[in-house]
């Protein structure tokens, strides 16, 4: 495990928190826009060592968090089509729909299946040629190569008995449309490393150039993100705004080209409801016409979805940055993980689930 | 107990040919008491557990115990898969109640074991899963002297469940109970974390993941005999199994009103396991474990405990992990490598695989 404990130890984390230390002479505020980083921040405690001049704000990026209620309404209602096997990521299960969630609809009968992998779904196609299979393909630029390559191979094996119902999110417009937003209060983007490899960073020159303010891609470890928040600050204290990319292991310029060209076959960019933030123009993926029979919400027509959101919860305000989980009236009260009133307070990658999991010692 | 697993952690001798029997899958009829019922019984089971009290066939076992408490405890196996890397849903069943008797310092003497089969289940495999049992009873020294199988439709329950109780007799001057923690006390695991649950998940069909990790299963009396036998202050003793390490240290924690501080880079964990957890996103504190125990000693004892563990097999990689503290009662407290101190909580939800 070098790998791992190389960009976790603790010795090399505190030497650039001593030199975020140094270097900063005034309030900044740093969203780290993955939730994956959310939850190595809050995990390992970062947010509890920095200067009281660096605020973190959680940013956007939890998919499973910002997949509209309607969608899991839709998913829940095609899972219970008795010729229906549903395939999802074990996040998808617990997150509330309007008034139950996807476990909720297996111990009512549907047949639900968790994968690992849209590969799977396709396996178990395969298996079952007198079932349906429907793979919730869900998630941000990371996951959508691997679902543009499961539509891909199930053409190409003749599959007609699969199909995806697709809630793809685009990072860049999310951050475009935060930026541009009236109360605004970041000063400097950690971009996810992982959304990077996949599409390299020229979208974020733009928005860096356009409202002057720093991007750093930026991995997924404890130690990526120190050295991350570290470059932000140099930038801001330096009056620099540029894109810069911490996740030199990962992220190439261009990105991974064959992987958008999978996108791009399969997909195309259309506008996106993102859950508790609204329609954000151009911020989604849907699939293309040429491969309509492997969209599943065309081949299941689900009429009438009643949605139902909870007044009380606030994911909306956390998930743009405007709020953390703890300025919840119902954090850790009438909201908890095993009775989450938003996708934020289950989700592996939900800010609410981090700060539950995470509490520190007073 | 004298018997040891040779070094590639099998017995020796316990392997058998598979019966010649009348039907290669379970029938209904082979849980209706008649003919199918005993041939089941005098071809399959009897062979494997067969001992003076069990072959009396009575409705009950009637045992001889010595003067003393009794332990009795009971547990129902349902993994999937049944057979996983290391082990299967037999010996789990056997080392499962060994273990939970053998954690209140109880000896353990005496198992029941009940199946419920669901039909068409190939006797082949039945016939793999006692020969384990046989192997796992024998190497922890216990007897099984009563059972029952049930055969329930197809569909009705997945492949075999079993329920498997157990009777054990506590030595004069142990006392092992959660609630007996002191302040300053030292936390104690046998072992790696996570190999139980983590061969199960990534074994579990489906999943794309080719992990190579081995499930821990083993009984642990007679790890906990050799410790006991080095100190009675033994406070408490648990075996990590559902919840994991996470679920046990809040055990402890709550049922003592002291505080626990766990140091996590303490916390052996097999790199291979480390790495499926990662790539699974779950948090291997919580995973659950079935051949380790935790146990919280004095301080000054807990040298001698150590030395004691490593000595035995399933002891090697012996190690204190923490400390009961006065503060924070209640809680266990995590220190992350930037020094912060978190809160390690009950694991919450459901693990969707099952794993044991």
């Amino acid at each position: 495990m070098k790998f791992l404990s190389e960009y976790r130890d603790p010795k090399t984390a505190r030497l650039m928190l001593a030199e975020i230390r140094r270097i900063t002479t005034r309030p900044w505020v740093i969203m780290e826009v993955c939730g994956g980083q959310t939850h190595a921040i809050v995990r390992s405690g970062i947010d509890q060592v920095l200067p009281k001049e660096i605020s973190l704000v959680h940013g956007p990026g939890c998919p499973v968090c910002v997949t509209p209620i309607e969608t899991i309404d839709r998913a829940i209602e095609i899972a219970r089509r008795p010729e229906v096997i549903f395939c999802s990521f074990g996040d998808m299960l617990r997150v509330p729909g309007s008034d139950k969630d996807l476990l909720t609809a297996r111990s009512a009968g549907a047949d639900l299946r968790m994968v690992y992998s849209p590969l799977e779904a396709l396996e178990i196609a395969r298996d079952n040629p007198d079932r349906q299979v429907v793979f919730f393909a869900i998630g941000f630029e990371t996951t959508a190569p691997g679902n543009a390559m499961a539509v891909l191979q199930a053409e190409k094996q003749g599959l007609e008995n699969f199909s995806e119902l697709v809630c793809h999110v685009l990072v860049p417009p999310a951050i475009t449309a935060l930026l541009s937003s009236g109360d605004n209060l970041v000063n400097g983007y950690l971009a996810a490393g992982n959304v990077c490899t996949v599409t390299g960073l020229s979208e974020y020159e733009e928005i860096a150039g356009k409202y002057r303010v720093p991007i750093v891609a930026t991995g997924l470890e404890p130690n990526d993100i120190m050295e991350g928040i570290l470059m932000v600050v140099r930038q801001l204290e330096e009056g620099r705004a540029e894109v810069e990319n911490q996740y030199v292991r990962s992220v190439r310029y261009h990105g991974n080209v064959k992987a958008r060209e999978a996108v791009a076959e399969v997909f195309e960019v259309t506008d996106q409801k993102w859950r508790g933030i609204g329609e954000l123009p151009a911020s989604g993926l849907r699939i293309r016409n040429r491969f309509k029979d492997y969209d599943a919400a065309r081949r299941f027509a689900v009429c009438d979805l009643d949605v139902n959101e909870p007044e009380v919860c606030i994911s909306g305000t956390i998930l743009k940055g405007l709020k953390k989980p703890d300025q919840c009236p119902a954090f850790g009260t009438e909201c908890r993980p095993e009775h989450p009133l938003g996708a934020t307070m289950v989700s592996s990658e939900g800010a609410c689930s981090a700060y539950y999991k995470y509490k520190p010692l007073r | 107990m004298s018997d040891k697993k040779n070094s590639d952690g099998g017995y020796p001798g316990f392997s058998c040919p598979m019966p010649v029997m009348n039907h290669d899958t379970v029938q209904l009829a082979h849980g209706s008491g008649g003919k199918l019922s005993a041939e089941l019984l005098d071809k399959l089971f009897l062979p494997r557990f067969g001992n003076d009290i069990l072959n009396r066939l009575e409705d009950q076992a009637v045992l001889k115990m010595p003067v003393g408490r009794l332990a009795f405890t009971t547990d129902s196996f349902v993994v999937d898969p049944i057979f996983f890397p290391g082990g299967n849903i037999g010996d789990l069943a056997i080392n499962g109640t060994v273990n939970d008797l053998a954690m209140g310092g109880a000896r353990p003497r005496y198992l029941s074991v009940g199946f419920i089969l669901e039909e068409g289940l190939p006797l082949e495999t039945l016939h793999k899963i006692l020969l384990s049992m046989e192997e796992a009873a024998w190497g922890a020294g216990v007897r099984i002297v009563t059972g029952d199988t049930k055969v329930v439709p197809r569909g009705s329950c997945d492949k075999i469940f079993i329920n498997s109780s157990g009777i054990g007799v506590v030595p004069d001057g142990v006392n092992l109970s959660a609630s007996n923690l002191e302040v300053d006390d030292l936390v104690i695991l046998s072992g790696t974390i996570a190999d139980h649950g983590m061969a199960v998940m990534t074994s579990r069909e489906g999943l794309s993941l080719q992990a190579d990790i081995e499930s821990d299963t083993a009984a642990l009396n007679s790890l906990v005999d050799d410790m006991l036998l080095v100190s009675k202050e033994i406070r408490a003793m648990r075996d990590p199994t559902r919840g994991g390490l996470a679920a046990i240290l809040n055990e402890f924690a709550r049922s003592s009103a002291r505080g626990i501080v766990l140091e996590q880079e303490k916390v052996p964990i097999n790199p291979k396991v480390q790495g499926a957890c990662e790539i699974l996103g779950i948090d291997p504190l919580t995973v659950a474990n079935e051949g380790k125990l935790v146990a919280v000693v004095p301080a000054p004892v807990a040298d001698d405990v150590v030395e004691t563990m490593r000595r035995h097999p399933l002891g090697r990689k012996a190690v204190v992990i923490g400390k009961v503290v006065k503060d924070h009662p209640g809680v266990v407290a995590i220190k992350t490598g930037l020094g912060v101190s978190q809160i390690l909580d009950m694991p919450v939800g459901e693990q969707l695989p099952r794993i044991c």
